[in-house]
């Protein structure tokens, strides 16, 4: 019987790593998927002026100044002041970290949920693959904002609701797309065999087969941030999201857009900006990732 | 009648007489014809007038009904100007040391379903909302607490006769909420049947209601004032969002809409359509109030209370919301306009309406500071209406940001509330108001007393409820007037157990075309439309 060292194991892997500097990955990168740079060089602006916005601004962004309410874009407020006399850019930049926050906090749990409960469904099959897929169908009845109006109307407004709202239509998604790749692993001979070295299920699910649907899990979740900033400022459009004053860029389109599209477009055009951008960010990143990850797009 | 003929005669002949200016006087001489459309922004919760509260209700139904007197739709503006609708001559004067009013019925009214109206529909619709049977709601009966029989000595004679003279009672009466119904209809179909269906003596008849589209009236020819209504007939169009009504009269899909419009709103179409948009404003009698939950602590702390209203600058508010919400006037418990409203040296004697807001919050912030919440966390409770509530909830955080509160505001549609107001009560402070259509201060200031139903503070101040039992049987005006200002300090200032932001500014724009209609100091007054018509 021939035994292998884990060190002479760690070694090989070592030697198989690519060597290619970072900046030399980006390049080819960039390169390769221009579009998904552009994308992520958005994202990357967008996080930097949530996390640098107490910096980048000298306004704050829930302050009122009536002494200078619906001031147009110029040297003191580059992008306006809304009918609060509130600086636009800074709400702008303080908006970002609603929109980060609620986009990434959705995405996360709604697409881990969806990974666990798909790969599950998957596992075990049977009976309990038919319920579950059932009730899968059930949530992917409805449309995404239909679904979120119904929990945010049962729950109440305020960000931590908004977030369930938006969790909760995401879970069927990701669980019916991750579904249909374990599929295909559940029926690798590795994972009859873990089953016969007496692994209990969770493991199996857990360290075996969740790794193997990453590529589809990693596509989906970066679309579901671009959808749970778009989702965020719907509901808080409509009034059901999150609340004045805080700084969210969906209740600053719903602020100005109605009263003031006329006398004062900027109150309502930047806002929408700063969504556009934002979920075009997020969607052509997602979709570089897909065409990096998907094996069947990376040769073309 | 006789006065109504009279002024039409009057108007003719100023018209006629005014020779040289021929062609400017007979533009204001009233056509007869023409539809009118308009727009509501609120639905119709029913028919039933004496149920009702809104105006989503009285803008499309109110034409359709007549009232027993009402206030005069040529000078809306006058807290003390009625006159008769469905009754004779002048309104009554009271008789029996002011116990007694003898109302004459019209002779020859005719409801729309034909059946001649008696002193038996102004009783029986009377009795509905003064005395209405266990189980049938009627949102006006404290209105006339003071009433002690409603009689009808003959088919065209009522005599009510009240426990104490009151001044309330005429306004109370001329409420446009208090249809006329027919006793034969309340007597065949029940008290709920009105809540559908509609037979009034109105100037206008029911045609249709498409729910959520729109209401439509057609002139009713056997109406009770000569010549009147002007219009052929009427729509009212539902239309909740306010781009859409303000487009609709930009278009000219509709020529007005009659609960009114933000100043941005008013600046836009007058810069689009210049003359032909005619702008009126006014006083509104209604006021946006702040409301701490005396159930919760710290809020049972008159101390916290007076904070609360310590740092909110009225005067400032005053100046700046105007410019972008429907609110304007700084005022106590009483319309601003009316004799017994304080006047500006009496409201800066409270806490909260000083001029120098640096000192009120000052002292806001010791008062905090001494009953131990300095850095007090509010859960405020919103309505998700913009106008006011949301401009003037957003304000009220800022504001009290200031005095080191941290506010959460907390915004529900209307339905999930008014539960949080009325019901589940689960809030720090709530926003409320007090709207009413006709200026009746004695009647709307019991909306301050603890034990008003339409009170959500949860208190009970025995002092507050005495001083308003003065006021009710008080007679003599100055009297009256020092009653209303010690009730006016103990409710705003030393108890602060209703926290007053700022009185509502009705501001209407409509097409010019448009005449006959005088803005009011509510959106509820003035509303049957006979005195409207088209200068097309």
């Amino acid at each position: 019987m021939t035994t292998v060292s884990e060190s002479a194991v760690e070694a090989q892997v070592e030697d198989l790593e690519d060597k290619t500097p970072f900046w030399q990955k980006a390049k080819t990168m960039a390169r390769k998927q221009p579009v998904g740079v552009a994308g992520l060089a958005v994202v990357i602006l967008m996080i930097f002026a949530a996390i640098f916005a107490p910096w980048l601004t000298p306004y704050h962004p829930e302050y009122n100044d009536f002494a200078n309410m619906l001031t147009p874009p110029g040297a003191d407020y580059i992008l306006g002041t809304d009918q609060f006399g509130r600086d636009i850019f800074t709400r702008i930049l303080y908006g970002a970290r609603t929109a980060l926050f609620v986009g990434f906090a959705a995405a996360t749990v709604g697409a881990v949920f969806g990974l666990v409960l798909g790969v599950a469904s998957a596992y075990f099959g049977g009976m309990f693959d038919l319920i579950f897929q059932r009730i899968m169908d059930v949530f992917m009845a409805f449309p995404l904002i239909i679904l979120a109006l119904a929990v945010v109307a049962t729950l109440g407004t305020g960000t931590q609701n908004v977030i369930i709202a938006i969790t909760i239509p995401f879970i069927p998604q990701c669980a019916r797309v991750v579904r249909s790749n374990a599929l295909a692993i559940r029926e690798i001979p590795y994972v009859d065999a873990a089953r016969a070295l007496g692994f209990g299920h969770m493991r199996i699910i857990m360290r075996h087969m969740a790794p193997n649907v990453m590529a589809p899990f990693l596509i989906l979740f970066t679309a579901f941030v671009g959808q749970a900033i778009l989702l965020e400022a719907s509901l808080s459009y409509l009034g059901m999201g999150v609340q004045e004053p805080t700084p969210a860029w969906g209740l600053m389109l719903q602020g100005g857009a109605e009263e003031y599209a006329e006398s004062a477009p900027w109150v309502a055009i930047w806002p929408g900006v700063a969504i556009s951008l934002a979920v075009f960010g997020f969607n052509l990143f997602g979709d570089s990732v897909r065409d990096t990850l998907d094996p069947r797009l990376r040769s073309r | 009648m006789l006065k109504q003929t009279g002024r039409l005669a009057l108007a003719a002949a100023v018209g006629l007489g005014l020779a040289a200016g021929a062609g400017a006087a007979k533009a204001q001489t009233p056509k007869s014809g023409g539809i009118l459309n308009f727009v509501v922004g609120s639905k119709i919760p029913s028919f039933d007038g004496h149920q009702e509260t809104t105006f989503g209700m009285i803008h499309p139904i109110r034409p359709f009904y007549s009232l027993l007197i009402r206030v005069n739709p040529a000078n809306p503006s006058d807290p003390t100007d009625f006159e008769c609708d469905l009754c004779e001559g002048d309104v009554p004067e009271a008789t029996d040391g002011g116990t007694k009013y003898t109302f004459k019925i019209r002779k020859g009214v005719k409801f729309h379903d034909g059946t001649p109206l008696t002193s038996a529909d102004i009783k029986a619709t009377m009795d509905k909302i003064v005395f209405p049977p266990e189980g049938v709601p009627s949102a006006r009966k404290a209105f006339f607490r003071a009433v002690e029989s409603i009689t009808t000595p003959d088919d065209h004679t009522v005599v009510f006769k009240l426990k104490f003279p009151t001044a309330a009672f005429i306004p109370a009466l001329a409420t446009p909420f208090n249809f006329v119904y027919s006793k034969k209809d309340l007597d065949e179909h029940g008290m709920e049947w009105h809540k559908a269906n509609v037979n009034g003596t109105g100037p206008f008849k029911f045609v249709q209601h498409q729910p959520g589209a729109f209401v439509e009236g057609v002139k009713y020819q056997d109406y009770h004032l000569e010549g009147r209504p002007y219009l052929d007939g009427f729509k009212a169009i539902a239309a909740p969002k306010m781009a859409v009504r303000l487009q609709a009269i930009r278009g000219d899909r509709a020529a007005i809409e009659f609960r009114g419009f933000p100043p941005k709103a008013r600046d836009d179409l007058v810069k689009a359509l210049g003359d032909k948009i005619t702008v009126q404003e006014s006083d509104w009698n209604c006021v946006l109030l702040a409301t701490p939950n005396q159930q919760r602590k710290p809020f049972d702390d008159a101390r916290v209370r007076q904070a609360l209203t310590l740092g909110i600058d009225r005067w400032g508010g005053s100046k700046y919301l105007s410019q972008i919400a429907i609110v304007k006037t700084v005022g106590g418990v009483i319309f601003p306009n009316h004799p017994l409203a304080a006047t500006k040296e009496e409201l800066v004697k409270l806490k909260g309406y000083g001029e120098d807001i640096e000192a009120s919050r000052a002292e806001a912030k010791k008062l905090l500071a001494d009953a131990g919440h300095s850095g007090l966390k509010v859960d405020f409770s919103n309505r998700g209406v913009d106008q006011p509530y949301k401009v003037v909830g957003t304000w009220l955080v800022d504001q009290w940001r200031k005095i080191g509160v941290d506010t959460q505001q907390r915004v529900q549609p209307s339905g999930p509330f008014y539960d949080t107001l009325r019901k589940k009560k689960d809030f720090d402070v709530s926003i409320d108001f007090n709207c009413q259509s006709v200026i009746n201060p004695i009647a709307d200031m019991t909306k301050f007393l603890g034990s008003a139903g339409n009170n959500y503070a949860g208190f009970e101040d025995p002092e507050l409820e005495a001083i308003y039992a003065k006021i009710e049987k008080e007679n003599d005006p100055k009297a009256l007037r020092n009653l209303v200002r010690d009730y006016e300090t103990r409710s705003l200032s030393d108890e602060a157990s209703g926290i007053v932001t700022l009185w509502w500014y009705k501001i209407n724009p409509h097409r010019s075309y448009v005449k006959g209609w005088k803005i009011a100091p509510s959106h509820y007054l003035a509303q049957h439309l006979d005195q409207v018509w088209l200068d097309k």
